[in-house]
């Protein structure tokens, strides 16, 4: 396409220092941009209250997208699911596996806890979940993994809350605006979940891989004792993750740890739970040697 | 012989265009409002466990660009980018940084290369889009594997013609003659 005609200055004056000033203008616009991209490389929460305003501008539209978002699933699922049907079976009956492991454990983690209860003299103190809700956004574009949910300080949800759906655990709070709130999936790079497995107990960290799996590394160096289907559930370590919620399967074995699919993937949950904190209220923070809290 | 009755052209569009031109609202808005749209549109379709969508807003704001040099002011990467920054879940000032240097950039193309074709506006799309990628990977900070945003790269630059040609529709829209002239 050819240029428009007032792109040459020529003699005008005028002209001359509108395309000077734009050119300033544009200059300076970078500026500012690398100024705040400082300022917030230094300091992650520095612009949380503007994207906690702009989340609850836009929280009805999002609703309604996540609304619609059933459809869209089934029509993405439809594509896939042709392309992915073999792999898909054999995940399929992978995961039979992995759920009946669960189950197993499930039950020696029942019988383990009444001991203990009983030793501690403990009541059951389960509590009660803060908040149910939708995820309705994601940073999809981005190398980092948030989601927005669609509830906020109004609805009781703080910094720091666990989330997680019925699968498992799907991440945690990382900034509150009053009608929504920004979560950080478990497959950030910046996430990291003190994990076991879930048979024998063996600690290690699950971080994410920014591309949908948890990179497992273990904490006791050694023989890699990991295999492809061990199951990982969180260790309630670090005081933030409630113990014995299912994490991961291992997929693939490396050599000081393991890569490992995460068992509830939000992209198919509809609905999450906001959980209080594990340490609020139930055990006294965990002493940093057991594992640091898992960083932002 | 002069028939009864004319006979008369209703609801046809080219009737309707006399004595018409576009709206200035819709002029001015238009391109500033699709580009904020775009930069919405990739949080909703699904909770993304990857980098996989193209970053829309900036396909659409180098479409405008391109389509129609000199529309949006060379510092509106400024005011679009701060939009974009608060939804894309990049660091803050990453999307003010890029868009405003790619506008620039992609000014001193346009008084360089006055004539283009379509393939030359693509290898320059194609260009920034994979710079802008791997930069914002890069301000993120999140070493991800490469393999990981490969998908997200051939989509935006094979999704690019496509965002061209929804621009222009856009931009015909932008043209469409609503306003009554008095």
């Amino acid at each position: 396409m050819g240029s428009s005609a007032n792109r040459r200055s020529g003699n005008s004056r005028r002209a001359q220092y509108t395309t000077f000033f734009s050119y300033v203008a544009g200059g300076a616009g970078a500026a500012v941009g690398a100024v705040l991209l400082i300022v917030s490389l230094f300091q992650p929460g520095a612009f949380a209250w503007l994207r906690g305003a702009g989340n609850d501008v836009v929280a009805p539209v999002s609703r309604a997208a996540a609304g619609s978002k059933a459809e869209g699933k089934n029509l993405f699922e439809a594509i896939g699911g042709y392309i992915a049907a073999g792999s898909k079976n054999a995940r399929l009956r992978h995961d039979l596996e992995a759920a009946h492991v669960r189950l197993i454990e499930a039950d020696a983690v029942a019988e383990e806890n009444r001991r203990l209860k009983a030793l501690l003299g403990i009541a059951d103190r389960s509590t009660k979940p803060v908040a149910a809700a939708r995820l309705v956004g994601s940073s999809a574009t981005s190398t980092r993994r948030f989601a927005t949910l669609d509830a906020g300080s109004a609805d009781g949800v703080a910094v720091g809350m666990p989330v997680r759906s019925q699968l498992g655990v799907v991440g945690r709070v990382l900034e509150v605006s009053r009608a929504t709130s920004r979560v950080l999936l478990i497959t950030d790079t910046e996430s990291v979940v003190p994990v076991r497995r879930a048979k024998d107990g063996i600690p290690a960290f699950a971080q994410g891989r920014g591309d949908g799996a948890l990179q497992l590394r273990l904490i006791s160096l050694g023989i890699n004792p990991l295999k492809r289907g061990d199951v990982f559930v969180t260790s309630g370590s670090g005081g933030l993750y409630h113990p014995n919620v299912a994490i991961a399967v291992v997929s693939k074995v490396t050599s000081d740890g393991a890569i490992a699919h995460v068992l509830s993937d939000p992209a198919a949950t509809d609905y999450v739970v906001v959980d209080q904190a594990w340490s609020a209220g139930i055990v006294p923070p965990a002493p940093a040697a057991t594992g640091p809290a898992p960083k932002r | 012989m002069i028939p009864a009755r004319l006979p008369r052209r209703s609801g046809g569009f080219a009737s309707r265009r006399i004595n018409r031109a576009p709206s200035p609202l819709l002029v001015r808005a238009v391109p500033w409002l699709t580009v904020m749209l775009a930069s919405l549109l990739p949080a909703w379709p699904y909770i993304a466990t990857a980098p996989l969508l193209p970053p829309l807003g900036f396909l659409v704001l180098i479409g405008w660009q391109q389509i129609r040099p000199g529309l949006l002011p060379i510092w509106a990467g400024l005011p679009l980018g701060v939009f974009d920054d608060i939804y894309s879940g990049q660091p803050f000032g990453s999307a003010v940084l890029l868009w405003s240097l790619a506008m620039i950039a992609l000014d001193v193309l346009e008084a360089r290369f006055p004539w283009r074709n379509f393939l030359l506006d693509w290898v320059a799309a194609a260009a920034l889009i994979v710079i802008y990628i791997l930069a914002t990977m890069l301000f993120a900070g999140a070493n991800v594997p490469l393999m990981a945003i490969a998908p997200q790269l051939l989509l935006a630059v094979f999704l690019y013609p496509l965002v061209g040609r929804a621009v222009a529709l856009f931009d015909r829209f932008r043209l469409l003659p609503l306003a009554r002239v008095r």
